[in-house]
């Protein structure tokens, strides 16, 4: 349990502004091959679901360079599979990756990645740029009124917490 | 203490068992409004939006002010961590991720390792 705390707590993630997101982690290897793992569809496949989602990959193409597509497609027990695609806009190994998110429509993000080494450890940067305040405010109500069962769980951690009471 | 909090979440799930009182939530998270806009926009009787909001009210999920003749209603204190929940969440998701990417680098490292030592003999 303290082991995977200290794991997580090694995630941060933010809203940064009314259209931003930013989740940051830094990786114990030099920045050539956490690129590598963003970039090689075989790789990303084995870790962009993990078992503890419940979801497996049905389809993971990604022709990773500026303006190539990408398209992932998740199924989740008897439920219709989720697909999700975009574009490539930049692909600069080791440094910086840009795609669209377009699943959604013209209210999905754009998703930047960097990668900053340093002394053989890498950090990464994810920033999520969404069109307008509306559409990162949509996203995250469709998020958390969408199942009522995860909306009771959010409610239960959040009087779990003596902060919010 | 133990009971009150019993009665927050029972009031909490009551208030969101109810699908318009959602969407009122998920409406007041974009922007604040008047009981008459959000009866408007529920297709409802200004009465019936009343009590929904009442319910809301009550469970702490939003807050009311009357300015002038109009009560202006906005997320409450409860209904505002719903973003904050959210965004632990969505944390979460990335940190679960991450873990699952560590374990790529690190064999991915070693193979390296293992490669270059390969080259050098």
């Amino acid at each position: 349990m303290d082991a995977r705390k200290e794991s997580d707590s090694r995630t941060k993630a933010e809203r940064t502004s009314e259209r931003e997101l930013v989740v940051t982690r830094t990786f114990d290897a030099p920045a050539r091959i956490v690129f590598a793992a963003w970039t090689q569809p075989e790789l990303l496949q084995r870790w962009w679901a993990p078992k503890s989602f419940g979801i497996v990959f049905l389809a993971c193409e990604a022709d990773v360079r500026t303006g190539g597509r990408y398209r992932f497609v998740f199924g989740h027990g008897d439920s219709p599979p989720m697909e999700f695609f975009g574009r490539y806009l930049e692909v600069t190994p080791p440094l910086r990756l840009v795609w669209t998110n377009e699943e959604a429509g013209d209210g999905g993000q754009i998703t930047t990645v960097t990668f900053e080494e340093q002394g053989g450890k890498t950090r990464v940067v994810m920033h999520d740029l969404y069109p307008s305040k509306e559409a990162l405010d949509e996203a995250i109500a469709s998020g958390s009124t969408s199942g009522m069962a995860e909306t009771f769980t959010q409610l239960e951690d959040l009087l779990a917490t003596p902060a919010n009471v | 203490m133990v009971q009150y909090f019993a009665a927050r979440l029972d009031s909490s799930f009551a208030a969101l068992s109810d699908a318009t009182r959602r969407g009122v939530l998920e409406q007041l998270g974009r922007a604040d409004a008047s009981i008459t806009d959000l009866a408007e926009k529920f297709h409802m009787t200004l009465t019936g939006m009343k009590k929904h909001v009442a319910v809301l009210e009550q469970a702490g999920l939003v807050a009311t002010e009357k300015v002038g003749r109009v009560r202006i209603c906005s997320l409450g204190a409860r209904g505002l961590d719903a973003e904050t929940a959210w965004i632990e969440a969505y944390r979460q998701r990335w940190a679960a991720r991450f873990d699952a990417l560590d374990q790529v680098v690190a064999e991915l490292k070693h193979k390296e390792k293992l490669d270059g030592r390969k080259k050098r003999e």
